[in-house]
């Protein structure tokens, strides 16, 4: 789609890139003029749904359909045993085993909620009420429930992640001052307000999905594999995304049923997952458990980090979510040793949700820092600051940029830390207890290379198209702000066109690495676009600086005039009809020299090509670093979060009011997890009861106090084209800890498990 | 599709009438009612609704206290400036109720007969074992996630909570349910689970709740809904109080006082041993909270919402100071 009509609100400078320009897409989203995925309006829809199992582990002996299929309406039910010759896409690095079948229905039953069928039918009521008609039968088999369940013995230690440098053990058993202690986190999940879903369309081999998506490429890529098509055949349209927080990144075995239904049933079909459907249609983050040990000297300085971590997977797929990601990273200590292990239940295979693995493990450091600087007796800032880390300790390499330091000393000035009083409950205003807190955190920059098309259309208008997508942090504002500078345009001169996968190649939007990786693109063509319309204008039959025997011109404020002015100066509409052109269309990309045109696709559809944050000669991550009041009811434990100040150093930003509210999105959902979130396993079916939002809580507009955010950042150029950090991660890093070691501050309690529930501080 | 029929009461006789019918439900702001369509716990085969009926949505103050139509939503009476000052109980434990989308639907009949929001009962699905959908199959509760489960009234057949706030307000006011054909008082509308679970009131097929009248009461004028939650808004209670305080001529004596709890049993709970053990007492801080413990007498936990013991005293007492100026 195509954004009309820019606004710039705010205090707009010169230069488009680092002012406050309002999200383009803010209008449209408001006023209801934002098409998402499942409202397109395709004819001739038939509607899926799923049917979900209702054991946790086991097997299914026998489906009955004939009631379902004699069902008013009903077209198709699809079971286990329906041949969908299907194969099995590559991962995500895009390594693809040879012709192995892929199944996204089975009879073995391995988390509760699990598909085990679909019905699609003319209507949508007609394939729920036939979907209820499905008759399963199960052969119950023992359930493993979570972590902690003393049946939970598959247990797979992951050497490859284990990070060690000096002796850990050693320093730590010879250390003054100890902190040992287990922190543990719950399953959480990503509830977007817009559910899951998508609508399929066959044309002949050629397959169009509407479906919202934080990745057209490489979910084009994935469905291409499944079903064994041309990755040019595959078209993912996603130009709004309604939330997405990692789990709109890849296609789904839902995505595979519905694309197969429009195969069989030769017409479009729609499939909308339902919210309960939610919680197991896709993982949410897993549950993790961690062991931490520090060792410090008796002035505070420390010696020894030690973290044993786990998380939970599923039965029949490994994922990661790593408890020791931040942990080395965040301080100077000589001796340092980490593990990590996988621990095998029933659940469905968990995902990535904002700041996978830094999040968790920022909540072990951060609390056992705290705990630190109260068996030391000291202030939890000093003691931040007295372990500041002046170089990456795990790569031996120096930060390209780490303000964090200043992060925490613009934080705790704006936050009147100094006012403090260190003993826990001494703060108090009546029968409210007043705690202080402070949470740090970090997020690697990733980076991957992207193309971007930009036209100048005949009407003078600048066109700018690509693949990547915007779901809310402000991927088309940003792009058109980039392309705007560089090509020496006003903002409201340009129109960005994202989310297909037939346009421009594109990185996943995910990582914190969509806008570096975009603004890279487009400021690469659109200042090839700015040369080229120099060089026609130079060059060309009628334009009329060829006889200003000028050797260079100058494009300001969307006009191209001389450099000092004296002559001509031209929109490009009126240019381009002088010189009798149509229009003008600019490709660039930002893949590495030489890279051959048919591996180009590799960087788009895969994550092969991703350069972690130690891939050059330094180290590169974004900081952060938070300070929360709480307020504790000293009768019933409930605690309501106050006031936050929170500063990032996240290089150049490249509009401050989307990178403060994408900071702000980010400590909301930490103070939703902090406080509030849950999933609730039943301990013998390992069902998700509170499988809705008005079980599982997240933060509402009464929950969330002022928050001030600060930017203490400088432009990088080690981690991108233009300066920028990743900022859409890092927010949330950090806060969870902050909140948790305020409720220690104001009660004296220190909880290792979240959410911390009033029941657990009474 | 599952197939349903709508109609439109024509009188509230007509409405009676066709209640009655096995598979009939009302409906009014449908809040409830679509929600446990959805989550498979109702399938009505007839709906009927009342919500055009005229005569029914009226607030009267008199001097006598006040008389709330049935079909009054719960936002009207929220935000009535008469009840505000006559009964704050009332209308605090409407605006802390539900969401602001859902106070503008929901009428204060519907919200008395809102039915628990136990996850056993609303997943049939999932457990098909539930004492009030399906009586005889079991209490899938028992040995499940029980944090928001009951620890007052429960009976070895069911230990699902009443979540509503409004009835544990009307409850400590004695308010007096209107029905078609008779009255009665709130305590005796709303049924323990004991081996019946799946009955929850006394109304009878075909009876409809027409409305509330409440008497206007010096403890009624001094009262407080106090709801604690850990979110601050749009959930249910872990625990809530709603209390009445009348004191003697001196200020300091207890004259009348008034105890009812919400979100820990499965009924609208009044607290009469608090009350009995602080009439002619002196309020002080240290007497309140003795009184307060009794508000747990006789409760039982079953694992997770074994902290709701600790907690309804709390509750009672901070609402108790904090009407009587102490908090």
């Amino acid at each position: 789609m195509t954004l009309m009509e820019p606004r710039k609100h705010g205090s707009a400078s010169d230069s488009a890139v680092g002012s406050r320009l309002s999200r383009l897409d803010g209008r449209l989203k408001i006023t209801g003029g934002a098409t998402y995925a499942l409202e397109q309006p395709v004819e001739n829809v038939a509607h899926a749904v799923l049917v979900p199992a209702t054991i946790g582990a086991g097997r299914v002996v026998s489906i009955d359909t004939s009631a379902a299929e004699a069902s008013p309406g009903v077209r198709l039910v699809i079971t286990p045993q329906t041949e969908m010759g299907l194969l099995v896409s590559g991962d995500w690095g895009g390594n693809r085993p040879e012709i192995v079948p892929y199944h996204p229905l089975s009879l073995d039953v391995t988390y509760n909620g699990q598909a085990i069928a679909a019905v699609i039918a003319e209507t949508i009521e007609q394939a729920a009420e036939a979907a209820r008609l499905v008759k399963v039968e199960y052969e119950e088999g023992a359930v493993v429930v979570d972590l902690f369940d003393p049946k939970a013995n598959n247990r797979k230690s992951l050497d490859q992640m284990a990070v060690k440098w000096g002796d850990a053990e050693a320093a730590f058993a010879g250390a003054a001052v100890q902190v040992e202690a287990e922190y543990r986190t719950p399953r959480e999940y990503h509830v977007p307000i817009e559910p899951h879903g998508l609508i399929a369309e066959w044309s002949g081999d050629q397959l169009t999905v509407w479906e919202p998506s934080q990745w057209t490429h490489g979910m084009a890529r994935m469905y291409s594999e499944w079903f064994d098509l041309p990755l040019e055949n595959v078209r993912v349209i996603s130009p709004f995304i309604g939330g997405g927080f990692g789990s709109k990144g890849a296609p789904y075995f839902y995505g595979a049923v519905a694309i197969f239904a429009a195969k069989v049933l030769q017409r479009p079909v729609k499939l909308a997952v339902t919210r309960s459907q939610g919680f197991t249609a896709y993982g949410g983050r897993a549950s993790t458990q961690q062991t931490l040990k520090l060792g410090a000297s008796e002035d505070g300085k420390l010696q020894a980090i030690i973290v044993d971590g786990a998380n939970e997977t599923s039965t029949y797929a490994d994922f990661t979510e790593q408890t020791e990601a931040a942990t080395p990273l965040m301080y100077a200590v000589e001796n340092f040793r980490s593990s990590h292990t996988l621990v095998k239940t029933n659940t469905v295979t968990p995902g990535a949700l904002r700041a996978p693995g830094k999040n968790p493990s920022a909540f072990g450091i951060e609390s056992a820092m705290d705990e630190l600087a109260y068996k030391l007796g000291m202030d939890p800032l000093e003691l931040r600051l007295k372990n500041y880390a002046d170089h990456d300790y795990q790569s031996g390499k120096p930060w390209s940029s780490r303000r964090l330091r200043e992060a925490l000393e613009t934080g705790a000035e704006r936050f009147g830390w100094s006012r403090r009083s260190h003993a826990p409950r001494s703060m108090k205003e009546g029968r409210t207890l007043i705690g202080w807190g402070i949470g740090c955190g970090t997020f690697p920059n990733l980076r991957n290379s992207a193309e971007a098309l930009i036209r100048i259309l005949p009407n003078g208008r600048v066109e700018v198209e690509s693949g990547s997508i915007d779901m809310g942090q402000g991927t088309y504002t940003i792009v058109a702000q980039t392309a705007a500078d560089a090509l020496g345009v006003p903002v409201d001169l340009v129109d960005v066109k994202l989310g297909d996968s037939l346009w421009a190649g594109a990185p996943v939007a995910g990582g914190s690495m969509l806008a570096s990786s975009i603004t890279g693109a487009v400021h690469k063509a659109a200042v090839a676009a700015r040369e080229e319309l120099i060089a026609l204008a130079l060059t060309e039959e009628g334009s009329p600086f060829r006889e200003t025997g000028a050797n260079t011109l100058s494009i300001e404020n969307g006009r191209i005039t001389t450099s000092i002015g004296d002559g001509p100066a031209l929109d490009f509409a009126t240019f381009l009809r002088q010189v009798r052109r149509e229009s003008l269309e600019v490709r660039r990309d930002t893949l590495p020299e030489g890279t051959k045109p048919a591996d180009a696709n590799k960087f788009w559809t895969t994550m092969a090509n991703v350069q972690g944050p130690t891939a050059t000669d330094f180290s590169v991550h974004s900081w952060g670093a938070h300070f929360v009041e709480v307020k504790v009811d000293e009768d019933f434990g409930t605690v309501r979060v106050s006031r936050i100040v929170s500063a990032f150093d996240c290089g150049l930003i490249y509009n401050p009011k989307l990178a403060e509210s994408q900071w702000r999105g980010g400590i909301i959902m930490g103070i939703g997890q902090a406080l509030l979130e849950e999933g609730l396993i039943d301990p013998r079916n390992g069902r998700v009861i509170n499988n809705n939002l008005g079980d599982y809580l997240v933060p509402t507009n009464a929950d969330v106090p002022h928050i001030e955010v600060i930017s203490v950042g400088e432009p990088d150029l080690e981690a991108s084209v233009l300066g920028g950090k990743g900022v859409g991660e890092v927010g949330i890093v950090g806060v969870a800890p902050a909140i948790a070691n305020a409720v220690f501050h104001a009660t004296g309690k220190r909880i290792r498990d979240l959410p911390l529930t009033l029941d657990k501080i009474l | 599709m599952r197939e349903f029929s709508y109609s439109l009461a024509a009188s509230l006789e007509d409405a009676a009438h066709r209640a009655k019918a096995a598979g009939a439900l009302l409906i009014a702001g449908g809040t409830t009612l679509l929600d446990l369509a959805k989550c498979g716990v109702t399938e009505p085969e007839a709906v009927v609704d009342i919500s055009k009926l005229t005569g029914f949505g009226e607030i009267e103050v008199t001097d006598g206290g006040v008389k709330i139509g049935a079909l009054a939503r719960m936002s009207d009476v929220a935000e009535h400036a008469e009840l505000q000052q006559y009964f704050p109980a009332v209308t605090q434990s409407l605006s802390l109720a539900a969401s602001a989308q859902l106070r503008n639907m929901a009428t204060i009949g519907g919200n008395l007969l809102q039915r628990t929001r136990c996850n056993y009962f609303r997943d049939p699905a999932a457990f098909p074992a539930c004492n009030k959908r399906n009586p005889g199959s079991g209490c899938s509760a028992l040995g499940g996630v029980t944090r928001n489960h009951a620890v007052l009234g429960v009976s070895e057949h069911c230990i699902a909570t009443y979540h509503g706030d409004l009835a544990v307000a009307l409850t400590a006011f004695d308010a007096v349910i209107e029905l078609t054909g008779r009255e009665i008082g709130i305590e005796d509308f709303f049924l323990l689970p004991g081996d019946t679970p799946d009955r929850e009131t006394v109304l009878q097929p075909g009876e409809i709740i027409t409305g509330i009248r409440i008497a206007a009461t010096p403890a009624a004028r001094k009262s407080l809904y106090l709801k604690v939650r850990d979110r601050q808004s749009y959930e249910f209670a872990a625990a809530s109080a709603a209390v009445g305080l009348e004191l003697e001529a001196d200020g300091g004596t207890i004259r009348d006082i008034r105890v009812a709890l919400g979100g820990v049993a499965t009924k609208p709970w009044r607290a009469r041993a608090v009350e009995q053990a602080l009439i002619g007492k002196t309020l002080t801080e240290d007497t309140v909270r003795e009184a307060s413990r009794l508000a747990v007498e006789g409760a039982v936990a079953h694992g997770d919402n074994a902290y709701k013991i600790d907690l309804v005293p709390r509750v009672v007492a901070r609402a108790i100071l904090t009407v009587g100026g102490l908090a």
